[in-house]
Protein backbone atom coordinates (compact mmCIF):
# COMPACT_ATOMS: atom_id res chain seq x y z
CA UNK A 1 0.00 0.00 0.00
CA UNK A 2 1.19 3.34 -0.75
CA UNK A 3 2.37 6.41 1.65
CA UNK A 4 -0.50 8.74 -0.25
CA UNK A 5 -3.24 7.70 -2.39
CA UNK A 6 -5.74 9.23 -4.65
CA UNK A 7 -8.41 7.98 -6.16
CA UNK A 8 -11.05 9.49 -8.37
CA UNK A 9 -10.45 12.94 -6.68
CA UNK A 10 -12.94 15.34 -8.23
CA UNK A 11 -13.79 18.61 -6.23
CA UNK A 12 -15.88 21.34 -7.97
CA UNK A 13 -16.40 24.93 -5.92
CA UNK A 14 -20.18 26.55 -5.52
CA UNK A 15 -21.30 29.66 -5.38
CA UNK A 16 -24.59 31.06 -5.54
CA UNK A 17 -24.17 32.21 -9.79
CA UNK A 18 -21.34 29.73 -10.89
CA UNK A 19 -19.88 26.20 -10.43
CA UNK A 20 -15.98 26.33 -11.09
CA UNK A 21 -14.77 22.80 -11.54
CA UNK A 22 -11.16 22.57 -10.37
CA UNK A 23 -10.05 19.19 -10.70
CA UNK A 24 -11.70 15.94 -11.71
CA UNK A 25 -10.29 12.45 -11.77
CA UNK A 26 -7.40 12.59 -10.31
CA UNK A 27 -5.70 8.98 -8.97
CA UNK A 28 -2.06 8.92 -8.43
CA UNK A 29 -0.08 7.74 -5.79
CA UNK A 30 3.14 8.24 -3.71
CA UNK A 31 5.20 6.02 -2.08
CA UNK A 32 7.15 7.16 1.27
CA UNK A 33 10.79 8.93 1.16
CA UNK A 34 8.84 9.95 -2.70
CA UNK A 35 9.76 13.72 -3.76
CA UNK A 36 6.75 14.46 -6.80
CA UNK A 37 6.57 18.12 -8.38
CA UNK A 38 3.32 19.20 -10.21
CA UNK A 39 3.32 21.19 -12.61
CA UNK A 40 0.15 22.62 -15.00
CA UNK A 41 -0.81 25.99 -16.75
CA UNK A 42 -2.03 28.59 -14.01
CA UNK A 43 -5.62 28.37 -12.64
CA UNK A 44 -5.44 24.56 -13.43
CA UNK A 45 -5.84 23.04 -10.02
CA UNK A 46 -2.59 22.33 -8.59
CA UNK A 47 -3.30 24.70 -5.44
CA UNK A 48 -6.52 22.57 -4.95
CA UNK A 49 -4.86 19.68 -5.14
CA UNK A 50 -2.20 20.57 -2.58
CA UNK A 51 -5.07 22.29 -0.15
CA UNK A 52 -7.49 19.02 -0.47
CA UNK A 53 -4.31 16.52 0.34
CA UNK A 54 -3.66 19.13 3.17
CA UNK A 55 -7.10 18.08 4.45
CA UNK A 56 -7.46 22.00 5.05
CA UNK A 57 -10.79 21.43 2.02
CA UNK A 58 -12.68 18.08 1.13
CA UNK A 59 -12.87 16.74 -2.54
CA UNK A 60 -16.54 16.38 -3.96
CA UNK A 61 -15.90 12.75 -4.79
CA UNK A 62 -13.15 10.40 -4.48
CA UNK A 63 -10.88 9.62 -1.77
CA UNK A 64 -7.53 10.81 -0.51
CA UNK A 65 -5.81 8.19 2.05
CA UNK A 66 -2.81 9.01 3.76
CA UNK A 67 -1.05 5.42 5.50
CA UNK A 68 -4.53 4.00 4.83
CA UNK A 69 -6.81 6.38 6.63
CA UNK A 70 -8.89 8.95 4.46
CA UNK A 71 -7.78 12.40 5.34
CA UNK A 72 -10.90 14.61 6.80
CA UNK A 73 -9.21 17.45 8.28
CA UNK A 74 -5.68 18.87 8.68
CA UNK A 75 -3.49 16.15 10.39
CA UNK A 76 -0.26 16.19 11.91
CA UNK A 77 1.49 14.31 9.66
CA UNK A 78 1.27 17.01 6.91
CA UNK A 79 2.89 20.19 6.81
CA UNK A 80 1.34 22.75 4.31
CA UNK A 81 3.38 25.87 3.12
CA UNK A 82 1.54 28.38 0.79
CA UNK A 83 2.17 30.28 -1.78
CA UNK A 84 4.07 32.81 0.34
CA UNK A 85 5.20 32.87 3.76
CA UNK A 86 2.55 34.37 5.86
CA UNK A 87 4.26 34.22 8.74
CA UNK A 88 2.38 36.63 11.38
CA UNK A 89 4.00 40.11 11.59
CA UNK A 90 3.12 40.42 15.21
CA UNK A 91 4.64 37.54 16.20
CA UNK A 92 8.92 36.90 16.64
CA UNK A 93 10.69 34.31 14.50
CA UNK A 94 10.79 32.03 17.38
CA UNK A 95 7.46 32.67 18.26
CA UNK A 96 6.64 32.08 14.57
CA UNK A 97 8.81 29.08 13.69
CA UNK A 98 6.89 27.53 17.55
CA UNK A 99 3.17 27.98 16.16
CA UNK A 100 2.26 24.69 15.02
CA UNK A 101 3.63 23.01 17.86
CA UNK A 102 2.02 25.19 20.02
CA UNK A 103 -1.18 24.92 18.01
CA UNK A 104 -0.94 21.15 18.44
CA UNK A 105 -0.11 21.41 22.40
CA UNK A 106 3.08 19.94 21.96
CA UNK A 107 5.30 22.92 23.24
CA UNK A 108 7.99 22.18 25.21
CA UNK A 109 11.48 22.84 26.04
CA UNK A 110 12.93 20.12 24.12
CA UNK A 111 11.00 20.81 20.66
CA UNK A 112 11.37 24.03 21.41
CA UNK A 113 15.22 23.23 20.81
CA UNK A 114 14.61 20.89 17.80
CA UNK A 115 12.43 24.35 16.18
CA UNK A 116 15.90 26.78 16.74
CA UNK A 117 17.96 23.90 15.92
CA UNK A 118 16.42 23.65 12.90
CA UNK A 119 16.26 27.24 12.11
CA UNK A 120 20.70 27.32 12.84
CA UNK A 121 20.12 24.17 10.24
CA UNK A 122 18.49 27.29 8.33
CA UNK A 123 21.54 29.63 8.85
CA UNK A 124 19.03 31.87 10.72
CA UNK A 125 19.92 31.23 14.08
CA UNK A 126 20.88 34.70 14.99
CA UNK A 127 17.51 35.71 13.77
CA UNK A 128 14.96 34.17 16.49
CA UNK A 129 14.54 37.21 18.32
CA UNK A 130 14.12 39.39 15.10
CA UNK A 131 10.49 40.00 13.33
CA UNK A 132 9.38 38.89 9.76
CA UNK A 133 9.60 42.57 8.43
CA UNK A 134 13.19 42.52 9.36
CA UNK A 135 14.19 39.68 6.84
CA UNK A 136 14.37 39.29 3.57
CA UNK A 137 11.92 37.15 1.01
CA UNK A 138 14.46 34.46 1.28
CA UNK A 139 14.75 34.33 4.65
CA UNK A 140 11.55 34.45 5.29
CA UNK A 141 10.99 31.12 3.15
CA UNK A 142 13.40 29.68 5.12
CA UNK A 143 11.62 30.92 8.03
CA UNK A 144 8.10 29.04 6.90
CA UNK A 145 10.00 25.68 6.19
CA UNK A 146 11.04 25.65 9.85
CA UNK A 147 7.78 26.23 10.89
CA UNK A 148 6.71 23.66 9.04
CA UNK A 149 9.23 21.46 10.15
CA UNK A 150 9.09 22.18 13.51
CA UNK A 151 6.15 19.75 14.09
CA UNK A 152 7.67 16.70 12.21
CA UNK A 153 5.32 15.91 9.53
CA UNK A 154 6.07 13.07 7.18
CA UNK A 155 4.33 14.89 4.26
CA UNK A 156 5.69 17.94 3.07
CA UNK A 157 3.14 20.34 0.47
CA UNK A 158 4.84 22.66 -0.70
CA UNK A 159 3.21 25.40 -2.88
CA UNK A 160 5.17 27.62 -5.28
CA UNK A 161 7.65 28.25 -2.47
CA UNK A 162 10.09 29.51 -4.36
CA UNK A 163 8.29 31.87 -7.22
CA UNK A 164 8.50 35.17 -5.55
CA UNK A 165 12.51 34.97 -5.03
CA UNK A 166 15.19 36.32 -7.20
CA UNK A 167 16.50 33.69 -9.04
CA UNK A 168 19.79 33.78 -7.40
CA UNK A 169 18.27 33.04 -3.90
CA UNK A 170 16.14 30.81 -5.24
CA UNK A 171 18.75 27.99 -6.67
CA UNK A 172 20.19 28.29 -3.40
CA UNK A 173 16.86 27.46 -1.67
CA UNK A 174 16.44 24.49 -3.98
CA UNK A 175 19.74 23.15 -2.56
CA UNK A 176 18.66 24.00 0.76
CA UNK A 177 15.67 22.30 1.21
CA UNK A 178 16.07 19.40 -1.40
CA UNK A 179 19.13 18.39 1.27
CA UNK A 180 17.02 19.19 4.35
CA UNK A 181 14.12 16.73 2.88
CA UNK A 182 16.48 14.05 2.41
CA UNK A 183 18.12 14.26 5.19
CA UNK A 184 14.88 14.16 6.93
CA UNK A 185 14.14 11.63 5.04
CA UNK A 186 10.30 13.30 4.40
CA UNK A 187 7.71 12.54 1.20
CA UNK A 188 7.05 15.82 -0.39
CA UNK A 189 4.70 17.44 -3.08
CA UNK A 190 5.93 20.43 -4.70
CA UNK A 191 3.90 22.61 -7.21
CA UNK A 192 6.03 24.55 -9.30
CA UNK A 193 5.68 26.14 -12.62
CA UNK A 194 9.15 26.31 -13.19
CA UNK A 195 9.76 23.10 -15.67
CA UNK A 196 13.77 23.11 -14.69
CA UNK A 197 12.69 23.10 -11.10
CA UNK A 198 10.13 20.40 -10.96
CA UNK A 199 12.99 17.98 -12.73
CA UNK A 200 15.80 19.19 -10.37
CA UNK A 201 14.40 18.33 -7.53
CA UNK A 202 11.71 15.56 -8.18
CA UNK A 203 11.43 11.57 -8.34
CA UNK A 204 8.71 12.06 -10.91
CA UNK A 205 6.47 15.09 -12.15
CA UNK A 206 3.02 14.70 -12.81
CA UNK A 207 1.73 17.35 -14.88
CA UNK A 208 -1.78 18.59 -15.00
CA UNK A 209 -3.93 19.58 -17.83
CA UNK A 210 -5.91 22.91 -18.27
CA UNK A 211 -9.12 23.16 -15.41
CA UNK A 212 -10.34 21.32 -14.80
CA UNK A 213 -7.20 19.35 -14.24
CA UNK A 214 -6.71 15.81 -14.72
CA UNK A 215 -3.57 14.48 -15.08
CA UNK A 216 -1.64 14.56 -18.22
CA UNK A 217 1.13 13.29 -18.17
CA UNK A 218 3.70 12.00 -15.27
CA UNK A 219 7.23 11.63 -16.28
CA UNK A 220 10.00 9.79 -14.47
CA UNK A 221 13.11 11.38 -13.63
CA UNK A 222 16.52 9.37 -14.80
CA UNK A 223 17.67 8.07 -11.71
CA UNK A 224 21.40 10.18 -12.54
CA UNK A 225 19.28 13.68 -11.76
CA UNK A 226 17.57 12.25 -8.79
CA UNK A 227 20.13 11.80 -6.71
CA UNK A 228 22.13 14.70 -7.34
CA UNK A 229 21.67 18.00 -5.77
CA UNK A 230 19.30 20.51 -7.43
CA UNK A 231 21.88 23.04 -8.97
CA UNK A 232 24.30 19.75 -9.94
CA UNK A 233 21.14 18.34 -11.76
CA UNK A 234 20.14 21.40 -14.21
CA UNK A 235 24.39 21.66 -15.42
CA UNK A 236 23.71 17.73 -15.94
CA UNK A 237 24.02 16.44 -19.69
CA UNK A 238 20.63 14.79 -19.20
CA UNK A 239 18.62 17.51 -17.44
CA UNK A 240 18.53 19.27 -21.19
CA UNK A 241 16.97 15.74 -22.48
CA UNK A 242 13.92 15.78 -19.38
CA UNK A 243 13.71 19.50 -19.62
CA UNK A 244 12.18 19.24 -23.08
CA UNK A 245 10.30 16.60 -23.22
CA UNK A 246 8.57 18.10 -20.98
CA UNK A 247 8.69 21.37 -22.52
CA UNK A 248 6.88 19.99 -25.13
CA UNK A 249 4.59 18.31 -23.58
CA UNK A 250 3.42 21.64 -22.06
CA UNK A 251 3.76 23.44 -25.09
CA UNK A 252 0.99 20.70 -26.77
CA UNK A 253 -0.98 21.55 -24.09
CA UNK A 254 -1.29 25.42 -24.47
CA UNK A 255 -1.96 24.83 -28.53
CA UNK A 256 -5.15 22.74 -27.75
CA UNK A 257 -6.06 24.91 -25.54
CA UNK B 1 37.29 62.24 0.06
CA UNK B 2 37.09 63.63 3.69
CA UNK B 3 36.38 66.73 2.27
CA UNK B 4 33.18 66.02 0.50
CA UNK B 5 32.21 64.21 4.29
CA UNK B 6 32.71 67.65 6.22
CA UNK B 7 30.25 69.23 3.50
CA UNK B 8 28.03 66.48 3.80
CA UNK B 9 27.84 66.76 7.86
CA UNK B 10 27.82 70.65 7.71
CA UNK B 11 24.68 70.09 5.28
CA UNK B 12 22.92 67.69 7.82
CA UNK B 13 23.44 70.14 10.64
CA UNK B 14 21.84 72.92 9.05
CA UNK B 15 19.31 70.66 7.82
CA UNK B 16 19.01 69.65 11.65
CA UNK B 17 18.70 73.23 12.60
CA UNK B 18 16.33 74.41 9.80
CA UNK B 19 13.89 71.57 11.20
CA UNK B 20 14.55 72.76 15.06
CA UNK B 21 13.75 76.38 14.10
CA UNK B 22 10.80 75.49 11.84
CA UNK B 23 8.77 73.95 15.05
CA UNK B 24 10.01 76.54 17.47
CA UNK B 25 7.73 79.09 15.32
CA UNK B 26 4.67 76.43 14.90
CA UNK B 27 5.52 76.54 19.12
CA UNK B 28 5.62 79.91 19.30
CA UNK B 29 2.33 80.91 16.70
CA UNK B 30 0.35 78.49 18.82
CA UNK B 31 1.27 79.58 21.89
CA UNK B 32 0.57 83.37 20.15
CA UNK B 33 -3.18 82.30 19.17
CA UNK B 34 -3.55 81.01 22.43
CA UNK B 35 -2.41 83.82 24.54
CA UNK B 36 -4.76 86.20 22.13
CA UNK B 37 -7.90 84.48 22.43
CA UNK B 38 -7.88 84.84 25.67
CA UNK B 39 -6.40 88.42 26.06
CA UNK B 40 -9.17 89.52 23.17
CA UNK B 41 -11.74 87.65 25.07
CA UNK B 42 -10.90 89.70 28.39
CA UNK B 43 -10.98 92.81 26.52
CA UNK B 44 -14.22 92.57 24.81
CA UNK B 45 -15.74 91.78 27.96
CA UNK B 46 -14.53 94.25 29.97
CA UNK B 47 -14.90 96.65 27.28
CA UNK B 48 -18.37 95.61 26.53
CA UNK B 49 -17.65 94.85 22.86
CA UNK B 50 -19.51 91.60 23.92
CA UNK B 51 -21.96 90.56 26.69
CA UNK B 52 -20.06 89.76 29.93
CA UNK B 53 -23.38 88.17 31.14
CA UNK B 54 -22.66 85.66 28.88
CA UNK B 55 -19.27 85.01 27.37
CA UNK B 56 -17.80 85.72 31.15
CA UNK B 57 -14.17 86.72 30.99
CA UNK B 58 -11.36 84.83 31.82
CA UNK B 59 -10.85 86.34 34.94
CA UNK B 60 -14.17 85.64 36.50
CA UNK B 61 -13.58 81.72 34.92
CA UNK B 62 -10.32 81.96 37.24
CA UNK B 63 -11.95 83.36 39.99
CA UNK B 64 -14.76 80.65 39.78
CA UNK B 65 -12.10 78.05 39.69
CA UNK B 66 -10.11 79.54 42.47
CA UNK B 67 -13.47 79.05 44.92
CA UNK B 68 -14.78 75.82 43.55
CA UNK B 69 -11.28 74.49 43.94
CA UNK B 70 -11.42 75.54 47.25
CA UNK B 71 -14.96 74.27 48.33
CA UNK B 72 -13.85 71.14 46.59
CA UNK B 73 -17.32 71.41 44.37
CA UNK B 74 -15.07 71.24 41.47
CA UNK B 75 -13.26 68.07 42.48
CA UNK B 76 -16.61 66.19 42.82
CA UNK B 77 -18.11 67.39 39.53
CA UNK B 78 -15.13 66.77 37.94
CA UNK B 79 -14.15 63.06 39.26
CA UNK B 80 -17.46 61.83 38.89
CA UNK B 81 -18.04 63.14 34.90
CA UNK B 82 -14.38 61.14 34.49
CA UNK B 83 -15.05 58.40 36.01
CA UNK B 84 -18.55 57.93 34.08
CA UNK B 85 -16.89 58.84 30.68
CA UNK B 86 -13.77 56.19 31.39
CA UNK B 87 -16.30 53.33 32.44
CA UNK B 88 -18.37 54.32 29.54
CA UNK B 89 -15.49 54.00 27.58
CA UNK B 90 -14.10 50.72 28.35
CA UNK B 91 -17.73 48.91 28.91
CA UNK B 92 -17.96 50.21 25.33
CA UNK B 93 -15.15 49.08 23.89
CA UNK B 94 -15.27 46.13 25.27
CA UNK B 95 -18.74 45.19 24.77
CA UNK B 96 -18.43 46.15 20.89
CA UNK B 97 -15.47 43.73 20.98
CA UNK B 98 -16.59 40.79 22.66
CA UNK B 99 -20.15 41.46 20.51
CA UNK B 100 -18.17 41.61 16.74
CA UNK B 101 -16.35 38.63 18.54
CA UNK B 102 -19.77 36.67 18.90
CA UNK B 103 -20.37 37.77 15.47
CA UNK B 104 -17.54 36.03 13.61
CA UNK B 105 -18.13 33.04 15.83
CA UNK B 106 -21.62 32.95 14.26
CA UNK B 107 -21.86 33.70 10.49
CA UNK B 108 -25.90 32.56 11.39
CA UNK B 109 -26.82 35.56 13.85
CA UNK B 110 -24.30 37.78 11.88
CA UNK B 111 -27.13 37.22 8.97
CA UNK B 112 -30.33 37.30 11.86
CA UNK B 113 -28.89 40.50 13.19
CA UNK B 114 -27.47 42.77 10.10
CA UNK B 115 -30.43 44.57 9.67
CA UNK B 116 -30.87 45.29 13.44
CA UNK B 117 -27.43 46.45 13.52
CA UNK B 118 -28.21 48.71 10.39
CA UNK B 119 -31.29 50.90 12.29
CA UNK B 120 -29.57 50.80 15.88
CA UNK B 121 -26.25 52.58 13.83
CA UNK B 122 -28.61 54.95 11.98
CA UNK B 123 -30.20 55.56 15.43
CA UNK B 124 -29.44 58.80 17.05
CA UNK B 125 -28.51 56.83 20.40
CA UNK B 126 -28.95 60.14 22.69
CA UNK B 127 -32.58 60.19 21.88
CA UNK B 128 -32.85 56.96 23.79
CA UNK B 129 -32.07 59.21 26.82
CA UNK B 130 -35.32 59.14 28.46
CA UNK B 131 -36.12 55.57 27.73
CA UNK B 132 -32.75 54.79 30.05
CA UNK B 133 -33.41 56.53 32.71
CA UNK B 134 -37.00 55.23 32.86
CA UNK B 135 -35.85 51.68 32.82
CA UNK B 136 -32.18 52.31 34.77
CA UNK B 137 -33.66 55.19 36.69
CA UNK B 138 -32.55 59.01 37.09
CA UNK B 139 -28.78 57.79 38.55
CA UNK B 140 -25.13 57.21 37.25
CA UNK B 141 -26.19 54.19 35.45
CA UNK B 142 -28.29 55.70 33.06
CA UNK B 143 -25.16 57.90 32.83
CA UNK B 144 -22.65 55.36 31.84
CA UNK B 145 -24.97 53.61 29.86
CA UNK B 146 -25.32 56.70 27.84
CA UNK B 147 -21.82 56.50 27.25
CA UNK B 148 -21.91 52.72 26.62
CA UNK B 149 -24.71 52.70 24.32
CA UNK B 150 -23.14 55.33 21.82
CA UNK B 151 -20.00 53.48 21.49
CA UNK B 152 -20.63 50.08 21.24
CA UNK B 153 -22.81 49.16 17.95
CA UNK B 154 -20.17 51.46 16.09
CA UNK B 155 -17.17 49.55 17.54
CA UNK B 156 -19.05 46.01 16.59
CA UNK B 157 -19.28 47.07 13.43
CA UNK B 158 -15.97 48.58 12.73
CA UNK B 159 -13.97 45.62 14.81
CA UNK B 160 -16.24 42.99 13.39
CA UNK B 161 -15.27 44.23 9.94
CA UNK B 162 -11.59 43.91 10.73
CA UNK B 163 -12.19 40.75 12.18
CA UNK B 164 -13.37 39.67 9.23
CA UNK B 165 -10.59 41.28 6.69
CA UNK B 166 -7.98 39.50 8.33
CA UNK B 167 -5.90 37.84 5.63
CA UNK B 168 -7.89 33.50 5.10
CA UNK B 169 -4.31 32.33 4.50
CA UNK B 170 -3.03 33.28 7.99
CA UNK B 171 -5.97 30.93 8.98
CA UNK B 172 -4.95 28.46 6.50
CA UNK B 173 -1.20 28.49 8.29
CA UNK B 174 -2.96 27.89 11.66
CA UNK B 175 -5.16 25.50 10.87
CA UNK B 176 -3.17 23.25 8.77
CA UNK B 177 -1.50 22.59 12.21
CA UNK B 178 -5.30 21.41 13.24
CA UNK B 179 -6.24 24.73 14.93
CA UNK B 180 -9.22 24.53 16.99
CA UNK B 181 -11.79 27.78 15.94
CA UNK B 182 -10.83 29.26 19.12
CA UNK B 183 -7.61 28.97 18.39
CA UNK B 184 -7.97 30.56 15.22
CA UNK B 185 -9.47 33.29 16.84
CA UNK B 186 -7.03 34.18 19.93
CA UNK B 187 -4.17 33.01 17.99
CA UNK B 188 -4.91 34.80 14.18
CA UNK B 189 -7.68 37.23 14.33
CA UNK B 190 -7.73 38.87 17.33
CA UNK B 191 -3.95 40.05 17.47
CA UNK B 192 -4.79 41.20 13.39
CA UNK B 193 -6.85 43.26 14.28
CA UNK B 194 -5.44 45.02 17.16
CA UNK B 195 -4.66 48.02 15.01
CA UNK B 196 -8.34 48.53 14.31
CA UNK B 197 -9.77 48.17 18.30
CA UNK B 198 -6.93 50.73 18.91
CA UNK B 199 -8.16 53.19 16.67
CA UNK B 200 -12.18 52.58 17.63
CA UNK B 201 -10.84 53.55 21.45
CA UNK B 202 -9.54 56.80 20.25
CA UNK B 203 -13.19 57.28 18.60
CA UNK B 204 -14.99 55.93 21.57
CA UNK B 205 -13.03 58.77 23.65
CA UNK B 206 -14.52 61.07 22.18
CA UNK B 207 -18.29 59.46 21.92
CA UNK B 208 -18.04 58.75 25.53
CA UNK B 209 -17.64 62.07 26.35
CA UNK B 210 -20.95 62.96 24.34
CA UNK B 211 -23.26 60.38 25.78
CA UNK B 212 -21.85 60.96 29.25
CA UNK B 213 -22.67 64.99 29.15
CA UNK B 214 -25.91 64.62 27.24
CA UNK B 215 -26.29 61.77 30.46
CA UNK B 216 -25.79 64.14 32.64
CA UNK B 217 -27.81 67.08 30.75
CA UNK B 218 -31.06 64.94 31.57
CA UNK B 219 -30.60 63.51 34.87
CA UNK B 220 -27.83 64.36 36.75
CA UNK B 221 -27.19 66.43 40.39
CA UNK B 222 -23.58 66.19 40.05
CA UNK B 223 -20.74 66.39 37.23
CA UNK B 224 -19.64 68.71 34.59
CA UNK B 225 -22.68 68.29 31.92
CA UNK B 226 -24.87 69.34 34.83
CA UNK B 227 -22.81 72.32 35.68
CA UNK B 228 -23.03 72.98 31.88
CA UNK B 229 -26.49 72.58 32.61
CA UNK B 230 -27.49 74.03 35.97
CA UNK B 231 -24.81 77.24 34.91
CA UNK B 232 -27.47 77.73 32.10
CA UNK B 233 -30.84 77.57 34.08
CA UNK B 234 -29.73 80.31 36.61
CA UNK B 235 -27.56 82.39 33.72
CA UNK B 236 -24.46 81.65 35.27
CA UNK B 237 -22.37 81.37 32.43
CA UNK B 238 -19.29 81.90 34.12
CA UNK B 239 -19.93 78.26 35.38
CA UNK B 240 -20.74 77.32 31.67
CA UNK B 241 -17.17 78.37 30.35
CA UNK B 242 -15.54 77.21 33.17
CA UNK B 243 -16.92 73.50 33.23
CA UNK B 244 -16.58 74.07 29.12
CA UNK B 245 -12.72 74.41 29.47
CA UNK B 246 -12.10 71.52 32.26
CA UNK B 247 -14.33 68.80 29.79
CA UNK B 248 -11.26 70.66 27.16
CA UNK B 249 -8.47 69.67 29.25
CA UNK B 250 -9.59 66.16 30.65
CA UNK B 251 -10.87 64.99 26.94
CA UNK B 252 -7.50 66.12 25.42
CA UNK B 253 -5.43 64.17 28.63
CA UNK B 254 -7.82 60.61 28.14
CA UNK B 255 -7.18 61.31 24.10
CA UNK B 256 -3.29 61.19 24.38
CA UNK B 257 -3.17 58.92 27.02
CA UNK B 258 -5.01 56.38 24.41
CA UNK B 259 -2.22 57.50 21.81
CA UNK B 260 0.45 56.75 24.74
CA UNK B 261 -1.37 53.00 24.68
CA UNK B 262 -1.37 52.59 21.10
CA UNK B 263 2.28 53.11 20.91
CA UNK B 264 2.63 50.63 23.69
CA UNK B 265 0.37 47.99 22.57
CA UNK B 266 1.00 48.32 19.05
CA UNK B 267 3.87 46.74 18.17
CA UNK B 268 6.43 48.09 15.67
CA UNK B 269 6.25 45.27 13.89
CA UNK B 270 2.56 44.68 12.87
CA UNK B 271 1.82 46.07 9.43
N1 LIG C 1 -12.26 28.70 -2.80
C1 LIG C 1 -12.54 28.75 -4.11
N2 LIG C 1 -13.79 29.07 -4.53
C2 LIG C 1 -14.08 29.09 -5.85
N3 LIG C 1 -13.21 28.84 -6.82
C3 LIG C 1 -11.96 28.52 -6.47
C4 LIG C 1 -11.56 28.46 -5.11
N4 LIG C 1 -10.24 28.11 -5.06
C5 LIG C 1 -9.86 27.99 -6.35
N5 LIG C 1 -10.89 28.21 -7.21
C6 LIG C 1 -10.84 28.11 -8.66
O1 LIG C 1 -10.33 26.84 -9.00
C7 LIG C 1 -9.44 26.93 -10.10
C8 LIG C 1 -8.08 26.36 -9.71
O2 LIG C 1 -7.45 27.23 -8.79
P1 LIG C 1 -6.02 26.93 -8.15
O3 LIG C 1 -6.06 25.58 -7.55
O4 LIG C 1 -5.68 28.05 -7.24
O5 LIG C 1 -5.10 26.95 -9.44
P2 LIG C 1 -3.50 26.95 -9.55
O6 LIG C 1 -2.93 26.86 -8.16
O7 LIG C 1 -3.16 25.79 -10.40
O8 LIG C 1 -3.11 28.23 -10.22
C9 LIG C 1 -9.37 28.40 -10.48
O9 LIG C 1 -10.23 28.60 -11.57
C10 LIG C 1 -9.87 29.11 -9.26
O10 LIG C 1 -10.53 30.30 -9.62
MG1 LIG D 1 -1.68 28.16 -7.07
Amino acid sequence: MAFLELNKVEKTFFSKETLTEAIRDINFSVDEGEFISIIGPSGCGKTTLLSLISGLILPTKGSIKLDGREIKKPTPETGYMLQQDYLFPWLSIEKNITLGLKTMGKLSNKTKKHALYLLREMGLGDKAKNYPNELSGGMRQRVALVRMLSTDPKLLLLDEPFSALDYQTKLKLEDLVFSTIREHKKTAILVTHDIGEAIAMSDRVIMLSDRPGTIQRIFHIPEELKSRLPFEARNHSLFNKSFQEVWKELESLEQTS
Amino acid sequence: MNKRHEHLQHMHLNYVKQLTREKRFVRLTQLVIFVSFFAFWEIATSRHWIDPLIFSSPGRVWNMFLVRIQDGSLLTHASVTLFETVLGFILGTALGTILAAILWWSPFLTRVLDPYLVVLNSMPKVALGPILIVALGPGMQSIIAMGVLISVIITTIVVYNAFKGVDHNYLKVIQSFGATKQQSFFSVILPASYPTIISTLKVNVGLSWVGVIVGEFLVSKQGLGYMIHYGFQVFNFTMVMLALLIIAVLATCMYQLVEFLERKLIHKHQV
